[in-house]
Protein backbone atom coordinates (compact mmCIF):
# COMPACT_ATOMS: atom_id res chain seq x y z
CA UNK A 1 0.00 0.00 0.00
CA UNK A 2 2.90 2.65 0.29
CA UNK A 3 3.70 3.19 -2.93
CA UNK A 4 0.10 3.12 -4.61
CA UNK A 5 -1.47 6.45 -6.97
CA UNK A 6 -1.71 9.71 -5.56
CA UNK A 7 -4.45 11.09 -3.83
CA UNK A 8 -4.84 13.45 -6.70
CA UNK A 9 -4.36 11.16 -9.40
CA UNK A 10 -6.87 8.89 -7.91
CA UNK A 11 -9.46 11.89 -7.90
CA UNK A 12 -8.93 12.60 -11.31
CA UNK A 13 -9.47 8.97 -11.99
CA UNK A 14 -13.09 9.30 -10.20
CA UNK A 15 -13.59 12.39 -12.25
CA UNK A 16 -12.65 10.26 -15.53
CA UNK A 17 -14.91 7.17 -14.46
CA UNK A 18 -17.88 9.58 -14.08
CA UNK A 19 -17.50 11.27 -17.14
CA UNK A 20 -17.80 7.97 -18.79
CA UNK A 21 -20.93 7.12 -17.35
CA UNK A 22 -22.07 9.44 -20.14
CA UNK A 23 -21.13 7.21 -23.10
CA UNK A 24 -22.08 3.66 -21.51
CA UNK A 25 -25.15 2.16 -22.50
CA UNK A 26 -27.98 2.63 -20.05
CA UNK A 27 -27.97 -0.76 -18.86
CA UNK A 28 -24.55 -0.54 -18.03
CA UNK A 29 -25.11 2.71 -15.86
CA UNK A 30 -27.51 0.60 -13.57
CA UNK A 31 -25.21 -2.41 -13.25
CA UNK A 32 -22.38 -0.14 -12.35
CA UNK A 33 -24.44 1.46 -9.81
CA UNK A 34 -25.15 -1.35 -7.99
CA UNK A 35 -21.34 -2.39 -8.68
CA UNK A 36 -20.47 1.07 -6.83
CA UNK A 37 -22.27 0.41 -4.09
CA UNK A 38 -21.57 -3.27 -3.36
CA UNK A 39 -18.11 -1.88 -4.03
CA UNK A 40 -18.53 0.68 -0.74
CA UNK A 41 -19.93 -1.77 1.36
CA UNK A 42 -17.78 -4.42 0.61
CA UNK A 43 -14.74 -1.68 1.30
CA UNK A 44 -15.57 -1.61 5.17
CA UNK A 45 -15.04 -5.25 5.34
CA UNK A 46 -11.88 -5.11 4.11
CA UNK A 47 -11.21 -2.26 6.60
CA UNK A 48 -13.09 -4.10 9.06
CA UNK A 49 -10.71 -7.82 7.87
CA UNK A 50 -7.40 -5.63 8.24
CA UNK A 51 -7.80 -5.93 11.90
CA UNK A 52 -8.04 -9.51 11.57
CA UNK A 53 -11.86 -9.70 11.68
CA UNK A 54 -14.45 -10.32 9.15
CA UNK A 55 -18.31 -9.27 9.47
CA UNK A 56 -20.80 -11.86 8.42
CA UNK A 57 -23.77 -9.21 9.53
CA UNK A 58 -22.74 -6.02 7.36
CA UNK A 59 -26.50 -6.50 6.11
CA UNK A 60 -27.51 -4.79 9.78
CA UNK A 61 -25.86 -1.28 8.94
CA UNK A 62 -26.79 -1.40 5.00
CA UNK A 63 -30.24 -2.18 6.73
CA UNK A 64 -30.00 0.56 9.30
CA UNK A 65 -28.86 3.07 6.44
CA UNK A 66 -31.55 2.00 3.62
CA UNK A 67 -34.49 2.15 6.64
CA UNK A 68 -33.40 5.13 7.84
CA UNK A 69 -33.14 7.34 4.64
CA UNK A 70 -36.31 5.38 3.51
CA UNK A 71 -38.32 6.50 6.80
CA UNK A 72 -36.90 10.18 6.45
CA UNK A 73 -37.68 11.00 2.76
CA UNK A 74 -41.38 9.54 3.35
CA UNK A 75 -41.37 11.36 6.84
CA UNK A 76 -39.79 14.56 6.05
CA UNK A 77 -39.77 14.56 2.20
CA UNK A 78 -35.91 14.40 1.75
CA UNK A 79 -35.31 12.90 -1.42
CA UNK A 80 -31.91 14.58 -2.19
CA UNK A 81 -29.56 11.96 -3.10
CA UNK A 82 -26.43 13.40 -1.50
CA UNK A 83 -28.50 13.98 1.61
CA UNK A 84 -29.61 10.23 1.32
CA UNK A 85 -26.18 8.75 1.09
CA UNK A 86 -25.17 10.98 4.28
CA UNK A 87 -28.46 10.09 6.03
CA UNK A 88 -27.40 6.75 5.64
CA UNK A 89 -23.69 6.66 6.24
CA UNK A 90 -24.92 8.70 9.85
CA UNK A 91 -27.25 5.80 10.39
CA UNK A 92 -24.95 3.12 9.83
CA UNK A 93 -22.36 4.71 11.23
CA UNK A 94 -24.48 5.32 14.60
CA UNK A 95 -25.36 1.92 15.22
CA UNK A 96 -21.76 1.01 14.34
CA UNK A 97 -20.81 3.19 17.59
CA UNK A 98 -22.83 1.13 20.11
CA UNK A 99 -22.46 -2.24 18.64
CA UNK A 100 -18.46 -1.53 17.71
CA UNK A 101 -17.67 -1.38 21.29
CA UNK A 102 -19.21 -4.24 22.60
CA UNK A 103 -18.15 -6.32 19.83
CA UNK A 104 -14.85 -5.74 19.67
CA UNK A 105 -13.43 -8.06 22.59
CA UNK A 106 -14.44 -10.76 20.26
CA UNK A 107 -12.17 -12.14 17.32
CA UNK A 108 -12.26 -14.74 14.55
CA UNK A 109 -15.32 -17.14 14.37
CA UNK A 110 -16.88 -15.31 17.30
CA UNK A 111 -17.14 -11.92 15.73
CA UNK A 112 -18.55 -13.31 12.54
CA UNK A 113 -20.92 -15.00 14.24
CA UNK A 114 -22.23 -12.14 16.78
CA UNK A 115 -22.41 -10.11 13.66
CA UNK A 116 -24.16 -12.52 11.71
CA UNK A 117 -26.65 -12.59 14.47
CA UNK A 118 -26.98 -9.35 15.23
CA UNK A 119 -28.13 -8.70 11.49
CA UNK A 120 -30.74 -11.96 11.68
CA UNK A 121 -32.54 -9.90 15.02
CA UNK A 122 -32.71 -6.83 12.78
CA UNK A 123 -34.34 -9.27 10.01
CA UNK A 124 -36.65 -10.78 12.24
CA UNK A 125 -38.12 -7.62 13.88
CA UNK A 126 -38.16 -6.05 10.27
CA UNK A 127 -40.31 -8.66 9.46
CA UNK A 128 -42.19 -9.06 12.23
CA UNK A 129 -42.91 -4.52 11.99
CA UNK A 130 -46.37 -3.77 10.56
CA UNK A 131 -45.24 -0.21 10.57
CA UNK A 132 -42.22 -0.73 8.33
CA UNK A 133 -44.27 -3.11 5.89
CA UNK A 134 -43.35 -6.40 7.54
CA UNK A 135 -41.53 -8.86 4.89
CA UNK A 136 -43.48 -7.03 1.95
CA UNK A 137 -41.20 -3.77 3.25
CA UNK A 138 -42.66 0.00 1.86
CA UNK A 139 -41.85 1.76 -1.81
CA UNK A 140 -40.10 5.38 -1.73
CA UNK A 141 -40.34 7.92 -4.54
CA UNK A 142 -37.38 8.90 -6.95
CA UNK A 143 -34.27 11.02 -6.02
CA UNK A 144 -33.20 14.26 -6.64
CA UNK A 145 -30.15 16.24 -6.85
CA UNK A 146 -29.32 19.43 -5.52
CA UNK A 147 -33.17 20.65 -6.05
CA UNK A 148 -33.18 18.88 -10.04
CA UNK A 149 -35.62 16.32 -10.67
CA UNK A 150 -34.91 13.73 -13.05
CA UNK A 151 -37.70 12.64 -15.34
CA UNK A 152 -35.74 10.93 -18.42
CA UNK A 153 -34.76 7.41 -16.96
CA UNK A 154 -31.47 7.84 -18.54
CA UNK A 155 -30.59 10.92 -16.77
CA UNK A 156 -31.82 9.40 -13.50
CA UNK A 157 -29.98 6.56 -13.89
CA UNK A 158 -26.81 8.75 -15.00
CA UNK A 159 -27.47 11.02 -11.62
CA UNK A 160 -27.59 7.40 -9.50
CA UNK A 161 -24.24 6.74 -11.73
CA UNK A 162 -22.51 9.45 -10.84
CA UNK A 163 -23.19 10.02 -7.34
CA UNK A 164 -22.62 6.34 -5.97
CA UNK A 165 -19.15 6.42 -8.08
CA UNK A 166 -17.80 9.96 -6.42
CA UNK A 167 -18.87 8.34 -3.34
CA UNK A 168 -17.36 5.28 -3.31
CA UNK A 169 -14.42 6.58 -5.01
CA UNK A 170 -13.93 9.04 -2.34
CA UNK A 171 -14.47 6.25 0.16
CA UNK A 172 -11.91 4.28 -1.98
CA UNK A 173 -9.44 7.05 -1.81
CA UNK A 174 -9.98 7.71 1.90
CA UNK A 175 -9.69 4.27 2.87
CA UNK A 176 -5.80 4.20 0.37
CA UNK A 177 -5.15 7.22 2.90
CA UNK A 178 -6.52 5.28 6.17
CA UNK A 179 -4.42 1.85 5.09
CA UNK A 180 -0.81 3.96 4.65
CA UNK A 181 -1.69 5.77 8.05
CA UNK A 182 -0.46 5.17 11.60
CA UNK A 183 -3.65 3.43 12.33
CA UNK A 184 -3.79 1.44 9.56
CA UNK A 185 -0.43 0.04 10.40
CA UNK A 186 -1.72 -0.76 13.88
CA UNK A 187 -4.86 -2.63 12.17
CA UNK A 188 -2.37 -5.03 10.19
CA UNK A 189 -0.54 -5.17 13.84
CA UNK A 190 -3.77 -6.50 15.73
CA UNK A 191 -4.37 -8.91 13.31
CA UNK A 192 -1.40 -10.52 13.32
CA UNK A 193 -1.10 -9.91 16.96
CA UNK A 194 -3.12 -8.38 19.33
CA UNK A 195 -1.40 -8.48 22.93
CA UNK A 196 1.74 -7.37 21.25
CA UNK A 197 -0.30 -4.74 20.43
CA UNK A 198 -1.25 -4.25 23.63
CA UNK A 199 2.08 -4.13 25.21
CA UNK A 200 2.96 -1.81 22.87
CA UNK A 201 0.56 0.62 24.76
CA UNK A 202 -1.87 0.38 22.10
CA UNK A 203 -5.52 -0.47 22.36
CA UNK A 204 -6.50 -3.06 20.14
CA UNK A 205 -10.13 -2.99 20.85
CA UNK A 206 -10.12 0.43 20.15
CA UNK A 207 -8.64 -0.09 16.68
CA UNK A 208 -10.85 -2.25 15.65
CA UNK A 209 -13.71 -0.54 17.19
CA UNK A 210 -12.93 2.71 14.66
CA UNK A 211 -12.33 0.22 12.01
CA UNK A 212 -16.13 -1.20 12.88
CA UNK A 213 -17.71 1.92 12.84
CA UNK A 214 -15.88 2.74 8.93
CA UNK A 215 -16.86 -0.51 7.62
CA UNK A 216 -20.75 0.52 9.57
CA UNK A 217 -20.57 4.32 7.80
CA UNK A 218 -19.61 2.38 4.53
CA UNK A 219 -22.50 -0.30 4.86
CA UNK A 220 -25.10 2.65 5.80
CA UNK A 221 -24.42 4.71 2.53
CA UNK A 222 -24.32 1.37 0.57
CA UNK A 223 -27.73 0.76 1.69
CA UNK A 224 -28.83 4.52 0.94
CA UNK A 225 -27.80 3.71 -2.44
CA UNK A 226 -29.32 0.41 -2.81
CA UNK A 227 -32.66 2.00 -1.90
CA UNK A 228 -32.48 5.15 -4.59
CA UNK A 229 -31.65 2.61 -7.00
CA UNK A 230 -34.35 -0.12 -6.44
CA UNK A 231 -36.54 2.84 -4.81
CA UNK A 232 -38.25 -0.26 -2.52
CA UNK A 233 -37.04 -1.62 1.03
CA UNK A 234 -37.51 -4.97 2.74
CA UNK A 235 -36.52 -6.66 5.51
CA UNK A 236 -33.76 -8.95 2.71
CA UNK A 237 -31.85 -5.91 3.09
CA UNK A 238 -30.20 -7.46 6.48
CA UNK A 239 -30.67 -11.21 5.49
CA UNK A 240 -27.60 -13.07 5.56
CA UNK A 241 -27.36 -13.96 2.32
CA UNK A 242 -27.55 -9.75 1.59
CA UNK A 243 -24.53 -9.96 4.03
CA UNK A 244 -23.00 -12.67 2.41
CA UNK A 245 -22.74 -11.19 -1.20
CA UNK A 246 -20.63 -8.18 0.57
CA UNK A 247 -18.33 -11.15 1.97
CA UNK A 248 -17.92 -12.98 -1.56
CA UNK A 249 -17.34 -9.77 -3.17
CA UNK A 250 -14.61 -8.54 0.03
CA UNK A 251 -12.50 -12.85 -0.70
CA UNK A 252 -12.64 -11.77 -4.05
CA UNK A 253 -10.54 -8.38 -3.19
CA UNK A 254 -8.20 -9.61 -0.53
CA UNK A 255 -8.02 -7.38 1.62
CA UNK A 256 -4.43 -5.66 0.15
CA UNK A 257 -5.60 -3.20 -2.27
CA UNK A 258 -8.44 -0.56 -2.41
CA UNK A 259 -8.79 -1.11 -6.21
CA UNK A 260 -9.37 -4.82 -5.86
CA UNK A 261 -12.31 -3.81 -4.40
CA UNK A 262 -13.62 -2.26 -7.02
CA UNK A 263 -12.55 -4.79 -9.39
CA UNK A 264 -14.18 -7.55 -7.88
CA UNK A 265 -17.26 -5.87 -7.58
CA UNK A 266 -17.66 -5.04 -11.10
CA UNK A 267 -16.57 -8.44 -11.79
CA UNK A 268 -18.82 -10.39 -9.99
CA UNK A 269 -21.31 -7.76 -10.87
CA UNK A 270 -20.92 -9.03 -14.60
CA UNK A 271 -20.24 -12.60 -13.71
CA UNK A 272 -23.75 -12.72 -12.65
CA UNK A 273 -25.49 -10.21 -15.30
CA UNK A 274 -24.08 -12.32 -17.72
CA UNK A 275 -24.49 -15.96 -16.55
CA UNK A 276 -28.12 -15.24 -14.88
CA UNK A 277 -28.86 -14.02 -19.06
CA UNK A 278 -26.90 -17.48 -20.45
CA UNK A 279 -27.36 -19.93 -18.11
CA UNK A 280 -30.83 -18.89 -16.00
CA UNK A 281 -31.01 -21.62 -13.62
CA UNK A 282 -27.26 -22.17 -13.16
CA UNK A 283 -25.90 -18.95 -12.66
CA UNK A 284 -25.59 -19.32 -8.77
CA UNK A 285 -23.12 -21.90 -10.49
CA UNK A 286 -21.03 -20.18 -12.47
CA UNK A 287 -20.27 -17.87 -9.73
CA UNK A 288 -19.41 -20.40 -7.06
CA UNK A 289 -17.15 -21.62 -9.65
CA UNK A 290 -15.43 -18.38 -10.91
CA UNK A 291 -15.50 -17.43 -6.19
CA UNK A 292 -13.26 -21.27 -6.40
CA UNK A 293 -11.24 -19.97 -8.95
CA UNK A 294 -10.37 -16.95 -7.49
CA UNK A 295 -9.43 -18.80 -4.23
CA UNK A 296 -7.50 -21.35 -5.54
CA UNK A 297 -5.28 -19.50 -7.99
CA UNK A 298 -5.02 -16.31 -5.62
CA UNK A 299 -5.91 -16.85 -2.37
CA UNK A 300 -5.45 -13.21 -1.30
CA UNK A 301 -7.69 -12.22 -3.64
CA UNK A 302 -7.31 -10.06 -6.88
CA UNK A 303 -5.36 -7.43 -5.61
CA UNK A 304 -2.83 -9.62 -4.99
CA UNK A 305 -2.20 -9.84 -8.47
CA UNK A 306 -0.80 -6.22 -8.59
CA UNK A 307 0.39 -5.86 -4.99
CA UNK A 308 2.77 -9.17 -5.18
CA UNK A 309 4.25 -8.00 -8.40
CA UNK A 310 4.97 -4.60 -6.67
CA UNK A 311 6.41 -6.32 -3.79
CA UNK A 312 8.74 -8.40 -6.45
CA UNK A 313 9.90 -4.96 -8.22
CA UNK A 314 10.37 -3.54 -4.43
CA UNK A 315 12.64 -5.89 -2.46
CA UNK A 316 15.88 -6.92 -3.37
CA UNK A 317 15.75 -10.59 -4.76
CA UNK A 318 18.54 -11.13 -2.00
CA UNK A 319 19.85 -10.38 1.36
CA UNK A 320 22.53 -7.92 1.57
CA UNK A 321 25.84 -9.54 1.98
CA UNK A 322 25.80 -7.97 5.59
CA UNK A 323 22.32 -8.78 6.45
CA UNK A 324 23.08 -12.69 5.11
CA UNK A 325 26.27 -12.54 7.63
CA UNK A 326 24.16 -11.31 10.12
CA UNK A 327 21.39 -13.94 10.03
CA UNK A 328 24.18 -17.01 9.34
CA UNK A 329 25.76 -15.94 12.84
CA UNK A 330 22.95 -15.08 14.55
CA UNK B 1 17.83 3.96 47.18
CA UNK B 2 13.92 4.19 46.32
CA UNK B 3 13.08 0.77 44.65
CA UNK B 4 12.25 0.87 40.72
CA UNK B 5 9.76 -1.64 41.66
CA UNK B 6 8.83 -3.30 44.61
CA UNK B 7 7.18 -6.78 44.91
CA UNK B 8 5.25 -7.63 48.01
CA UNK B 9 3.81 -10.78 49.16
CA UNK B 10 2.83 -12.09 45.68
CA UNK B 11 0.48 -14.49 45.67
CA UNK B 12 -0.46 -17.32 42.12
CA UNK B 13 -1.94 -20.46 42.12
CA UNK B 14 -3.07 -22.54 38.57
CA UNK B 15 -5.35 -25.13 41.07
CA UNK B 16 -3.00 -27.47 43.07
CA UNK B 17 0.48 -25.47 41.15
CA UNK B 18 2.19 -23.08 43.06
CA UNK B 19 3.35 -20.50 40.49
CA UNK B 20 4.36 -17.38 43.51
CA UNK B 21 4.48 -18.00 46.68
CA UNK B 22 4.73 -15.10 48.82
CA UNK B 23 7.25 -13.18 46.36
CA UNK B 24 8.63 -10.38 48.11
CA UNK B 25 11.54 -8.32 45.72
CA UNK B 26 12.70 -4.83 45.53
CA UNK B 27 14.84 -3.57 42.39
CA UNK B 28 16.51 -0.63 42.65
CA UNK B 29 17.22 1.77 39.89
CA UNK B 30 19.54 0.74 36.67
CA UNK B 31 20.23 -2.45 38.50
CA UNK B 32 20.94 -5.58 36.00
CA UNK B 33 19.08 -8.24 37.85
CA UNK B 34 18.97 -12.17 36.00
CA UNK B 35 16.00 -13.80 37.28
CA UNK B 36 16.94 -17.80 37.65
CA UNK B 37 15.84 -21.01 38.00
CA UNK B 38 14.41 -24.40 36.61
CA UNK B 39 11.34 -24.44 34.21
CA UNK B 40 8.26 -24.00 36.26
CA UNK B 41 9.87 -22.46 38.89
CA UNK B 42 8.03 -18.88 38.37
CA UNK B 43 10.14 -17.26 36.74
CA UNK B 44 7.44 -16.53 33.48
CA UNK B 45 5.01 -15.94 35.79
CA UNK B 46 6.29 -13.53 37.97
CA UNK B 47 7.41 -11.10 34.70
CA UNK B 48 3.54 -11.87 33.67
CA UNK B 49 2.35 -10.40 36.60
CA UNK B 50 4.36 -7.72 36.47
CA UNK B 51 3.43 -6.54 33.64
CA UNK B 52 -0.13 -6.74 34.12
CA UNK B 53 -0.96 -10.56 31.63
CA UNK B 54 -1.60 -12.29 34.91
CA UNK B 55 -3.37 -10.71 38.09
CA UNK B 56 -1.92 -12.29 41.29
CA UNK B 57 -4.09 -13.59 43.67
CA UNK B 58 -2.87 -11.56 46.49
CA UNK B 59 0.41 -8.93 47.17
CA UNK B 60 1.10 -5.79 46.15
CA UNK B 61 2.92 -4.51 42.80
CA UNK B 62 4.38 -1.14 42.77
CA UNK B 63 6.18 0.84 40.40
CA UNK B 64 8.04 3.68 41.48
CA UNK B 65 5.42 3.99 44.33
CA UNK B 66 2.53 3.43 42.19
CA UNK B 67 0.03 0.30 42.61
CA UNK B 68 -0.03 -1.76 39.31
CA UNK B 69 -1.20 -4.87 40.35
CA UNK B 70 -4.36 -4.51 38.63
CA UNK B 71 -3.41 -3.18 35.13
CA UNK B 72 -3.83 -4.28 32.61
CA UNK B 73 -0.56 -4.34 30.49
CA UNK B 74 -1.25 -1.44 28.10
CA UNK B 75 -1.22 0.41 31.24
CA UNK B 76 1.54 -0.95 32.92
CA UNK B 77 3.51 -0.02 29.46
CA UNK B 78 2.42 3.22 29.42
CA UNK B 79 3.53 3.70 33.14
CA UNK B 80 7.12 2.52 32.18
CA UNK B 81 7.72 -1.66 32.27
CA UNK B 82 8.09 -2.96 28.49
CA UNK B 83 8.96 -6.57 28.09
CA UNK B 84 10.43 -8.60 24.97
CA UNK B 85 9.59 -12.57 24.45
CA UNK B 86 10.66 -16.13 25.27
CA UNK B 87 9.97 -16.66 21.39
CA UNK B 88 9.41 -13.04 20.08
CA UNK B 89 5.92 -11.43 19.78
CA UNK B 90 6.66 -9.71 16.13
CA UNK B 91 3.89 -8.62 13.36
CA UNK B 92 5.62 -11.18 10.95
CA UNK B 93 4.09 -9.87 7.85
CA UNK B 94 5.81 -6.20 8.48
CA UNK B 95 9.31 -5.11 8.18
CA UNK B 96 11.28 -4.30 11.00
CA UNK B 97 10.86 -0.99 10.52
CA UNK B 98 7.19 -1.08 10.15
CA UNK B 99 7.66 -3.19 13.80
CA UNK B 100 9.30 -0.48 15.42
CA UNK B 101 7.04 2.34 13.84
CA UNK B 102 4.05 0.72 15.81
CA UNK B 103 5.95 0.71 18.76
CA UNK B 104 6.71 3.89 18.37
CA UNK B 105 3.32 4.96 17.57
CA UNK B 106 1.96 3.53 20.93
CA UNK B 107 5.01 4.96 22.65
CA UNK B 108 3.08 8.55 21.61
CA UNK B 109 0.50 10.18 24.29
CA UNK B 110 -1.70 11.68 20.71
CA UNK B 111 -4.56 8.86 19.62
CA UNK B 112 -3.55 7.25 16.51
CA UNK B 113 -3.94 9.13 13.57
CA UNK B 114 -5.95 8.24 10.70
CA UNK B 115 -4.09 10.34 7.74
CA UNK B 116 -0.32 10.60 8.69
CA UNK B 117 1.90 8.04 7.21
CA UNK B 118 3.05 5.43 9.30
CA UNK B 119 6.29 5.56 8.27
CA UNK B 120 6.30 9.49 9.14
CA UNK B 121 9.66 10.79 8.67
CA UNK B 122 10.12 10.89 12.40
CA UNK B 123 8.45 7.57 13.43
CA UNK B 124 10.87 6.04 10.28
CA UNK B 125 13.78 8.25 12.11
CA UNK B 126 13.12 7.00 15.54
CA UNK B 127 12.35 3.02 13.99
CA UNK B 128 15.86 3.14 12.03
CA UNK B 129 17.75 4.84 15.04
CA UNK B 130 16.50 2.28 16.91
CA UNK B 131 17.30 -0.65 14.30
CA UNK B 132 21.28 1.20 14.12
CA UNK B 133 21.50 0.57 17.90
CA UNK B 134 21.18 -3.05 17.29
CA UNK B 135 23.11 -3.01 14.04
CA UNK B 136 19.86 -4.01 12.17
CA UNK B 137 19.87 -0.97 9.58
CA UNK B 138 20.18 -2.87 6.80
CA UNK B 139 17.30 -5.45 7.45
CA UNK B 140 14.79 -2.50 8.38
CA UNK B 141 12.80 -2.83 5.24
CA UNK B 142 12.95 -6.77 5.30
CA UNK B 143 9.40 -8.88 6.21
CA UNK B 144 9.78 -10.16 9.46
CA UNK B 145 9.04 -13.68 8.01
CA UNK B 146 12.30 -13.28 6.13
CA UNK B 147 14.46 -13.07 9.24
CA UNK B 148 16.36 -15.27 11.26
CA UNK B 149 15.13 -16.19 14.43
CA UNK B 150 18.42 -14.35 16.40
CA UNK B 151 17.48 -11.31 14.05
CA UNK B 152 13.75 -11.14 15.30
CA UNK B 153 15.08 -11.54 19.60
CA UNK B 154 17.09 -8.49 18.66
CA UNK B 155 13.57 -6.62 16.53
CA UNK B 156 11.58 -7.69 19.59
CA UNK B 157 13.84 -6.28 22.28
CA UNK B 158 14.37 -2.96 20.11
CA UNK B 159 10.20 -2.69 20.35
CA UNK B 160 10.34 -3.21 24.02
CA UNK B 161 13.13 0.04 24.11
CA UNK B 162 10.87 2.17 22.07
CA UNK B 163 9.09 3.57 25.37
CA UNK B 164 12.42 4.40 27.28
CA UNK B 165 11.45 1.63 29.35
CA UNK B 166 11.92 2.83 33.46
CA UNK B 167 12.18 -1.09 34.06
CA UNK B 168 12.70 -3.55 31.18
CA UNK B 169 12.11 -7.11 31.24
CA UNK B 170 13.76 -9.55 29.07
CA UNK B 171 12.09 -13.08 28.42
CA UNK B 172 15.57 -15.55 28.00
CA UNK B 173 17.50 -12.67 25.74
CA UNK B 174 19.36 -15.52 24.16
CA UNK B 175 17.51 -18.68 23.95
CA UNK B 176 17.86 -19.95 20.32
CA UNK B 177 21.13 -17.84 19.93
CA UNK B 178 23.74 -20.35 18.81
CA UNK B 179 26.38 -20.67 21.79
CA UNK B 180 29.02 -18.69 19.67
CA UNK B 181 27.21 -16.00 19.49
CA UNK B 182 25.26 -15.89 22.45
CA UNK B 183 27.85 -13.18 24.32
CA UNK B 184 28.07 -10.97 20.86
CA UNK B 185 23.88 -10.62 20.88
CA UNK B 186 24.40 -9.88 24.60
CA UNK B 187 26.94 -7.47 24.33
CA UNK B 188 24.37 -5.75 21.90
CA UNK B 189 21.44 -5.83 24.19
CA UNK B 190 23.59 -4.37 26.88
CA UNK B 191 24.76 -1.55 24.58
CA UNK B 192 21.49 -1.34 22.98
CA UNK B 193 19.61 -0.31 26.48
CA UNK B 194 22.96 2.17 27.91
CA UNK B 195 21.49 5.28 26.76
CA UNK B 196 18.27 4.54 28.04
CA UNK B 197 19.73 4.17 31.25
CA UNK B 198 16.87 1.59 32.00
CA UNK B 199 17.05 -1.50 34.57
CA UNK B 200 17.04 -4.55 32.98
CA UNK B 201 15.37 -8.30 34.92
CA UNK B 202 16.29 -11.04 32.52
CA UNK B 203 15.10 -14.55 32.68
CA UNK B 204 17.99 -16.67 31.64
CA UNK B 205 18.83 -20.32 31.92
CA UNK B 206 22.61 -20.23 30.79
CA UNK B 207 25.02 -19.59 33.62
CA UNK B 208 27.49 -18.03 31.75
CA UNK B 209 25.63 -15.02 30.37
CA UNK B 210 24.02 -14.34 34.10
CA UNK B 211 27.97 -14.78 35.67
CA UNK B 212 29.39 -12.50 32.93
CA UNK B 213 26.20 -9.72 32.53
CA UNK B 214 24.27 -9.38 35.93
CA UNK B 215 25.04 -7.54 39.35
CA UNK B 216 22.27 -9.41 40.80
CA UNK B 217 20.56 -12.76 40.99
CA UNK B 218 17.46 -14.43 41.57
CA UNK B 219 16.75 -17.94 42.16
CA UNK B 220 13.27 -19.58 41.71
CA UNK B 221 12.13 -22.47 43.00
CA UNK B 222 8.76 -23.57 43.22
CA UNK B 223 7.36 -20.16 43.16
CA UNK B 224 9.34 -19.02 45.94
CA UNK B 225 12.38 -17.24 46.28
CA UNK B 226 15.66 -19.60 46.92
CA UNK B 227 18.31 -17.10 46.80
CA UNK B 228 18.79 -13.37 45.88
CA UNK B 229 22.39 -12.00 46.14
CA UNK B 230 25.47 -11.11 43.70
CA UNK B 231 26.19 -13.60 41.12
CA UNK B 232 29.20 -14.93 42.73
CA UNK B 233 27.18 -15.91 46.12
CA UNK B 234 24.32 -17.13 44.61
CA UNK B 235 25.51 -19.22 42.25
CA UNK B 236 27.44 -20.68 44.65
CA UNK B 237 24.55 -21.30 46.95
CA UNK B 238 23.99 -25.33 47.72
CA UNK B 239 20.83 -24.90 47.29
CA UNK B 240 20.25 -23.17 44.13
CA UNK B 241 23.15 -25.37 42.96
CA UNK B 242 21.01 -28.45 43.99
CA UNK B 243 17.69 -27.14 42.93
CA UNK B 244 18.29 -24.92 40.01
CA UNK B 245 22.18 -24.92 38.29
CA UNK B 246 22.87 -28.79 38.76
CA UNK B 247 25.97 -27.71 39.71
CA UNK B 248 26.88 -25.26 36.70
CA UNK B 249 28.36 -22.05 37.03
Amino acid sequence: MKQGLHPLLMIALVAAVTLFGRVLPTWTLSLATVAASNALIALGIVVLARTGNVSFGQGLFFAAGGYGVALIANVWGVTDAVAQMIIGAVCGGLLGLVIGPLIARYSGIFFGMLTLALSMVLYGALVKSTALGGSDGFNVGRPSLFGMSFNDPREADFMLYAVSVITTGFAGIAATILFRSELGLASLAVRENNLRVEYLGISANLVITINFVIAAIFAGASGAFALMAQRHIDPQFAYWTTSGEFVFVAVLAGYQSVAAVFVASMALELVRSFSNLYLPNTWQLVLGVFLLGVILFLPRGIGSLWIRERQKRMRPTAATPIAAQKEATL
Amino acid sequence: MKPVLSVRGLDKRFGAVVAADALSIDIAPSQKVSLIGANGAGKTTFVNMVTGYLKPDSGSIELDGMDIGRRSPRHVARLGISRSFQIPQLFIELTAAENLAVAVSGARAQALSFHSPAEAQGRRDKALELLARFGLTDVADRPILELAGGVRKLVDIAMALVRRPKLLLLDEPTSGVSAEEKFATMDRVIHAVAPDAATIVFVEHDMEIVGRYADRVVAFYQGRILADGNPHDVLKDPEVRRYVTGGAQ
